[in-house]
């Protein structure tokens, strides 16, 4: 898990997994995600590998998530906005159920 | 640089596939190559092994590609067997989806002429409404405008680059000499041999197979064999990878066995120049989002266009040179789908066999007749 060098900025609050955390305002998704949890930020779609967010600039599509309900989002491009709901993706994405 | 047996120019789908068979019945066998800053054609197809619609003004081209889609399986199972790699080749039928009635009507006309020039054979193409296409496709919501379908059983789908791959390594394999950065200048006739002139050196063979793509142009006439191959340009574009939604390839849709999604299918005349046009891309992503409306929900992460190698008559060229015994030139934009019959039977045919009877049908002869019509 990896600490915040400061805390001035207003707080935002995000859910990831369902769990209500604080993030800061201007920061990524990914930054929020590292900043609460040790775990990946995702699977690969072929072999399930975890994976985390790695370049932390748009680079790698290793911080894929799923952000307010769509999915393969990166979330290293992404800002935290209050409310807004991020889920780990779990291998490929689907798009079944949808019209 | 030493002598071969024969000496194939070109090392996209259709070179390697010949070599294979050539390999096969103990030749010796060259394939002369460029670099990759030519038209590299075989690099940028969408990986169809397709029957349904081919052969339009020409049963024996249908017969041809029949009989590639009957061979492939067991030429991909002996590509992967030799080098490992599984050109993820398979024959789930596939479907054409058809967007409202008058696109409908146009393909029954399209497709009764195909069956019809058959003189009453076997056609295994079908026509499918919009209940039978959605029974075959659960899970999957179709757009509105769906009306139907034509379904081939036949048809079939494969990774073209693994495709690629596996004939090269296998080539390598079995004994073939692989010469990159060895551009044809010229090819000349030395007593019972030709010789390839390339700025790397100077090859001989006895015969010479050219199946350059677009580079046959340049090469064909001062061989007798100037055929009006022409470019044309195709789209795709890749989604990013989802589970599993397409159970089979849709002529325009097909899902790799990674999860991606590849969406084709334009044509556009736009001589040789391969640049990717905006307009069409977002014509496919339109046109595909209509048809199967999720595809809306998935990012486009590449997109390319590449030139087809397209023949008058979009049937394929399998000639020998009257002028030049012993050249001879393959050309079709459907290098993917016949990979398995170049291999296993035209092949055999550069070696020495009787042509097959569906070469009858493959001269060049057909170009002169329609320029004088």
């Amino acid at each position: 898990m990896l600490k915040r060098r400061h805390s001035d900025a207003a707080v935002v609050r995000i859910s990831i997994d369902g769990e209500q955390v604080e993030a800061r305002a201007g920061e990524s998704v990914a930054a929020a995600v590292l900043a609460h949890t040790e775990g990946a930020t995702r699977t690969t779609p072929l072999s399930d590998a975890p994976r985390a967010p790695y370049c932390m600039m748009g680079v790698c599509f290793e911080c894929l998530m799923e952000i307010d309900g769509v999915a393969n989002r990166q979330a290293c491009m992404i800002r935290v906005a209050d409310g807004m709901s991020v889920k780990r993706q779990q291998g490929a994405r689907s798009v079944e159920g949808r019209e | 640089m030493g002598n071969f047996d024969v000496a194939v120019i070109g090392g996209g789908m259709i070179g390697p596939a010949i070599s294979l068979g050539l390999l096969e019945r103990g030749l010796s066998v060259c394939i002369l190559d460029e670099g990759d800053d030519v038209l590299r054609v075989a690099r940028g197809n969408f990986g169809l092994v397709w029957f349904q619609g081919k052969g339009f003004g020409m049963p024996r081209y249908v017969d041809w590609t029949r009989r590639s889609a009957a061979l492939y399986p067991d030429f991909a199972a002996e590509l992967q067997e030799h080098t490992g790699v599984d050109v993820g080749h398979a024959n789930p039928g596939g479907l054409e989806l058809l967007l409202g009635e008058e696109e409908l009507a146009h393909r029954r006309h399209f497709i009764g002429q195909i069956y019809q020039q058959g003189g009453g054979r076997k056609y295994e193409v079908e026509f499918l409404d919009r209940k039978q296409v959605d029974d075959m496709l659960p899970g999957i919501v179709l757009g509105d405008e769906v009306v139907g379908a034509s379904y081939s059983p036949v048809d079939g789908h494969v990774n073209p680059l693994f495709l690629l791959r596996a004939m090269h390594t296998r080539f390598q394999q079995a004994g073939g000499r692989y010469l990159p950065h060895h551009r044809v200048s010229a090819v000349r006739r030395t007593g019972d041999a030709y010789e390839l002139s390339t700025k790397a050196g100077t090859v001989s063979a006895a015969k010479v197979v050219i199946a350059a793509g677009h580079g046959l142009k340049e090469l064909g006439p001062p061989l007798g064999l100037d055929i009006p191959i022409r470019p044309q340009r195709g789209h795709i574009l890749v989604t990013e990878r989802t589970k599993q939604i397409l159970p089979m390839p849709m002529s325009a849709f097909r899902q790799t066995v990674e999860g991606s999604i590849m969406l084709g299918v334009s044509a556009e005349e736009a001589g040789y120049n391969d640049a990717v046009d905006t307009a069409t891309v977002a014509r496919i992503a339109e046109r595909a989002s209509r048809t199967i409306p999720a595809l809306r929900h998935l990012n486009i992460v590449r997109s390319w266009a590449a030139l087809r190698v397209l023949t008058p008559d979009k049937c394929p060229v399998y000639a020998e040179s009257e002028s030049h015994p012993g050249v001879y030139a393959i050309a079709s934009h459907s290098g993917v789908t016949l990979a398995a019959v170049n291999a296993k039977v035209a092949a055999n045919w550069i070696a020495g066999d009787p042509a097959p009877e569906e070469f009858e049908a493959f001269g060049v002869e057909r170009f002169d007749a329609q320029k004088t019509a």
